[in-house]
């Protein structure tokens, strides 16, 4: 259940980038998770939804992008990508990896509108 | 319509924390240690019969987290070392902030070495930075030998597992042999020990581990 705190911390950083105007609203914030990060996005969304009534973010989407879990292998030098969790290379087995991607857990864009309507 | 490039870590906040702190420890020479696991792997018992064994030979103090009670405390509290609880009301892993708030009633102690026990939760304590110089994993033998291939961001991060109640093998299907091959298949580096805290079955290497790392 840290959804609830990574849910807050995105709420916290997203709020300081709200922009002065009154006409204009954040639509979309775009995050990144690996699949390394223990998040589960359902969860995830479903805090996110909770915080955001009554906050200035009242209305925005929260954008999941998951990040699959990449590895070179320092032993035979090949790149490969993975859904499930493995530290092994998927061609020669060895143990010996450096993992380049899937551990991310970071706000990547905030997408704002204008209503002239308002 | 307008986007803005925010590109920064969501926990960015609890590890600008875990730096100060760890900044705190290593001016104190601090050996520091996070201790995780699931409930009742045996975290408490651990840190009694290292406290048992070791207390004449340098200083410890517990940070102890718990998410309803102060229950852990009190058990440490028999031992006459500074501990500190803290009580996450509910939240399922400690966070920086809560561990710089407890280390502030230690801050005056003479400590080589402290230990921070975690919440018993194989998943959530996983991503949150406390500051400590290592990581340690304890998975006991009731749990079965399969917990590093369903827990892999814990066993990636720790430095040390503790394999504990080993004086239950005859009663439970856990192959020691198993268990720490499934461990080092996700982190080859992990210094693994083999425990019973309550038969004392292999606390000295542990103990002597630990003295190999303290930084006075
Ligand atoms: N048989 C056996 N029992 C043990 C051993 N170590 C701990 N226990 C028992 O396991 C139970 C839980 O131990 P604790 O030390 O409280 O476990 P913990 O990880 O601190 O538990 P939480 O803080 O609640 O997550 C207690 O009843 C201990 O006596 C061991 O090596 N062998
Ligand atoms: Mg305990
Ligand atoms: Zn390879």
């Amino acid at each position: 259940m840290h959804e609830l705190s990574v849910a807050e911390e995105i709420v916290n950083i997203s709020r300081q980038y709200l922009p002065k105007e009154n006409n204009v609203h954040v639509k979309s914030i775009t995050i990144k998770i690996g699949r390394l990060s223990n998040i589960l996005p359902d969860s995830l969304l479903f805090c996110y939804e909770s915080l955001i009534d009554n906050t200035p973010l009242n209305g925005s989407k929260l954008i999941i992008e998951e990040i699959p879990i990449r590895i070179n292998c320092m032993k035979c030098g090949k790149n490969s990508e993975t859904d499930h969790i493995s530290f092994l290379c998927p061609n020669c087995n060895s143990s010996e990896i450096k993992i380049e991607s899937g551990t991310e857990l970071l706000i990547s864009e905030i997408e704002l509108f204008e209503n002239n309507l308002e | 319509m307008s986007v803005i490039t925010v590109e920064r870590k969501i926990l960015e906040k609890n590890d600008a924390i875990a730096n100060e702190i760890r900044h705190s420890f290593q001016e104190k020479n601090i050996f520091s240690i996070n201790l995780v696991s699931s409930p009742g792997s045996g975290k408490t018992s651990l840190v009694e019969q290292t406290i048992n064994l070791a207390k004449d030979k340098f200083n410890i103090a517990v940070i102890e987290g718990d998410v309803q009670t102060s229950l852990d405390a009190e058990r440490i509290g028999v031992f006459n070392i500074p501990v500190v609880q803290i009580i996450t009301n509910g939240s399922c892993h400690l966070e920086a902030n809560l561990v710089k708030d407890a280390y502030k009633q230690l801050e005056e102690k003479e400590i080589d070495l402290l230990v921070i026990e975690n919440v018993g939760n194989l998943v959530c304590p996983a991503g949150y930075d406390l500051g400590e110089d290592l990581k340690v994993v304890i998975v006991s033998t009731t749990e079965g030998d399969d917990k590093p291939l369903k827990y892999p961001a814990m066993f990636r991060n720790a430095s040390a597992l503790v394999i504990n109640k080993i004086d239950l093998l005859p009663y439970v299907k856990c192959s020691l042999e198993t268990l720490r091959k499934n461990a080092l298949s996700i982190n080859p580096n992990l210094k693994i020990f083999e425990i019973s805290c309550t038969k004392d079955t292999g606390l000295n290497e542990w103990i002597e581990w630990l003295q190999s790392h303290l930084k006075k």
